[in-house]
């Protein structure tokens, strides 16, 4: 074999330790490469920025730890965002494992601010059924949820007070991993009633969001850590998105130029077999 | 202590599974098990917390409301499956759950997916401003600008027409749906790139909490 | 009457949820809110029906010990262990639950999933080629994207962001929204056949 056919037939071992190597050593040393902004999550950041002080937030969490890198940081800087602007906060989740997250987020940002559970911020928990749940919801949220995500009735809580349905609600935002998740939201929240609703998605489910966005039935769309990164450098406050953008650069330039070589060396095959 | 212990079996969890990489070995598959295990007892639980007490219990059993007897009724008819000579019952509630998310679905994807996205499409296929702007600055940016609303419209219009199959793609149908292939392999293509994306940002999750958390290094 | 009942109650439920829409008032809309409500907790018996098959499938193994069977002693503990701490100490933060939950349901869950970087890697190394026109286009397309929407783009051409930017905007968004009209239509005749009782494929067996 010559060195083209070895290099086409590598052990794929050796590219699984590239691929490491290409996000732990950015990791352990900063580049610092600068953050541009797009056009979507520019408009997520102005639609929040446009509420007044006391609106109130639905924070809908749909996605669970295997998406936790990409959705998390979001969660985080959202939960930071509302409150700086002393907007309150009504979190439920249509995936179980989306409560706890969205639950520390909220908790942690509300340390960082100075607000209290059940004043400023609620969580509601889950509900299975997902469409049904956006639909019982939108009609009366508090016999959809009469208890908090831990038990609690939800009447004890100064931020539910004249909260019945969405007509109380001014933004919703849906940070989803898959279904059900921003596309349930547009249909029922914002098709039926109305709504704005803005959304945070996975990389993998982003493009498929651009349609809604271009025909205004989605607020902004912040898609995958590069998108996260974007938030956290509007509202001026690093965190895990953010760092991890040097590594994310990196390991996508290596696998461009994993698939231009094995398109150069598939070329000269296919030119030496003619 | 106890913040130590979590975190030092977080990562020992972590490299378990992630030595499938080398190939499948006893660790993989003990991590494997133990997470289908705790999994499936995180979503039991939940359940029951979320749904089942202030759905079912607490205005069943604590306040009384007799309505509530159906869908608990339904629900074990549901259970019922595990059972192969009483299972033919589960088909109640199945049908309940698929005929309340068929109606769901005819109304919504008909809304949202189909009537509003035509009529985001039908939108002037001539920009005079960006097309202003190209004279004005002449530049690859400003082009791709000025294109944009004939690429959306030829894009949507030639892309429908592919996925019609009862016509034969041959002659001038033929040449729109491969117009509707290209921009299709477009799409496919930005979705493998943020694809990638995707990926490579939960290993750099996973990495930055070994880096940081359990090796403190970063 | 096996199928027949299960036949009607699809029309019922079906047709509430369209009728619904359009007549928000009541009786409809207490008909729908009623039937929200059955369908939430319904919908979590058939998940306990998952538990139950998951849980039966695991225990036969155990009495029948095929080739690996202890593993299943390890999921049957882990799901004890987890399942015992939530029910008896509860799921607020701060309790084992909440610990167990993020000490070791989400290290494994996030790195099963991180562990597709390193297949999509390998992939798009051994298998990811421009044998047609319309693969290197895809390619083409693939390649701007992945530079573009990284912070690198920018330092290699400054336009590069916004060249990405307006692939995932136009041509992109055109054929996503080609895509979607499609399965539109598809959910809408698919359902529209379900409610009218000619799709039957979810009524399968005896």
């Amino acid at each position: 074999m010559n060195i083209i056919e070895r290099l086409e037939k590598i052990d794929r071992r050796i590219i699984f330790i590239l691929i490491l190597l290409a996000v732990i050593i950015p990791l352990l040393l900063p580049i610092g490469f600068k953050i541009k902004v797009s056009e979507p999550v520019r408009i997520f950041y102005e639609t929040i920025e446009e509420l007044q002080p006391g609106s109130i937030v639905l924070i809908s969490s749909e996605y669970d730890p295997s998406t936790m890198p990409e959705v998390y940081p979001m969660n985080q800087a959202l939960a930071r965002h509302c409150f700086a602007k002393n907007l309150k906060i009504i979190g439920m989740g249509l995936w179980p494992q989306g409560i706890p997250l969205n639950q520390a987020s909220m908790e942690q940002a509300a340390e960082e601010y100075g607000k209290e559970y059940g004043v400023d911020y609620v969580n509601l928990g889950y509900k299975a059924g997902g469409i049904v749940v956006i639909s019982a919801v939108s009609e009366n949220i508090p016999t959809t949820f009469p208890q908090d995500y831990a038990g609690r009735s939800v009447e004890e809580f100064e931020v539910m007070e004249g909260v019945k349905n969405f007509d109380n609600i001014d933004l919703i935002v849906s940070l989803s991993a898959g279904d059900p998740g921003v596309r349930q939201w547009i249909m029922i929240a914002q098709g039926r009633y109305g709504k704005k609703v803005s959304g945070g998605v996975t990389a993998v489910s982003a493009p498929a969001f651009y349609p809604y966005l271009h025909a205004g039935q989605l607020r902004g769309l912040i898609g995958g850590m590069k998108g996260a990164a974007e938030y956290e450098t509007l509202i001026k406050k690093s965190g895990t998105a953010s760092r991890g953008m040097d590594a994310q650069s990196i390991a996508h330039g290596l696998i461009v130029l994993f698939i231009v070589l094995a398109n150069v060396f598939f070329i000269i095959g296919k030119r030496k077999k003619a | 202590m106890i913040e130590t212990i979590g975190i030092w079996i977080a990562a020992l969890l972590t490299l378990c599974i992630l030595s499938f990489l080398y190939k499948e070995n006893p660790f993989y598959k003990f991590a494997e098990h133990l997470f289908v295990g705790v999994s499936a007892a995180y979503w039991a639980v939940y359940y029951y917390y979320n749904i089942l007490r202030p759905n079912l219990i607490q205005p069943l059993f604590i306040e009384g409301q007799i309505l509530f007897v159906i869908p608990l009724v339904l629900g074990i008819m549901m259970v019922m499956r595990l059972f192969p000579k009483v299972g033919w019952v589960s088909r109640w509630p199945l049908a309940f759950i698929v005929g309340t998310y068929a109606g769901y679905n005819l109304i919504t994807y008909l809304q949202s997916n189909a009537v509003d996205q035509v009529r985001a499409t039908l939108i002037s296929f001539i920009h005079l401003e960006s097309w202003g702007d190209f004279i004005g600055n002449p530049g690859v940016i400003t082009f791709l600008n000025a294109i944009a609303v004939p690429v959306v419209v030829v894009g949507v219009i030639t892309g429908i027409i592919y996925f019609f199959f009862s016509r034969e793609h041959k002659g001038v149908f033929g040449g729109f749906a491969k117009t509707g292939v290209w921009f299709l392999m477009i799409a496919f293509g930005a979705s493998f790139g943020y694809t990638v994306m995707a990926r490579i940002s939960l290993l750099i999750g996973r990495m930055y909490f070994l880096l940081h958390n359990w090796l403190r290094v970063i | 009457m096996k199928k027949q009942i299960p036949l009607i109650i699809t029309f019922i439920a079906g047709m509430a949820m369209i009728i619904q829409y359009f007549i928000p008032h009541r009786p409809f809309s207490d008909i729908q809110q009623l039937f929200n409500t059955w369908f939430l907790i319904i919908t979590v018996f058939a998940m306990i029906l998952g538990l139950g098959n998951l849980l039966k499938l695991h225990t036969r193994r155990l009495q029948r010990r095929p080739s690996g069977w202890w593993y299943s002693i390890v999921l049957l503990i882990g799901f004890a262990i987890m399942f015992i701490a939530g029910m008896v100490w509860g799921i607020e933060r701060g309790t084992p639950f909440d610990y167990l939950f993020w000490n070791v349901h989400l290290p494994m869950s996030s790195m099963m999933f991180a562990l597709l970087a390193f297949f999509v890697a390998s992939a798009s190394y051994r298998a990811f080629r421009a044998r047609t026109p319309e693969a290197t286009l895809l390619l083409v397309s693939a390649i701007l994207v992945m530079i573009g929407r990284v912070p690198l783009g920018n330092y290699i051409w400054d336009k590069l962001p916004l060249l990405g930017d307006w692939i995932m905007s136009y041509p992109n968004m055109a054929g996503q929204r080609a895509i979607m009209i499609g399965i539109a239509l598809g959910v809408i005749s698919t359902s529209l056949r379900i409610i009218l009782g000619i799709e039957r494929t979810y009524l399968v067996g005896k």
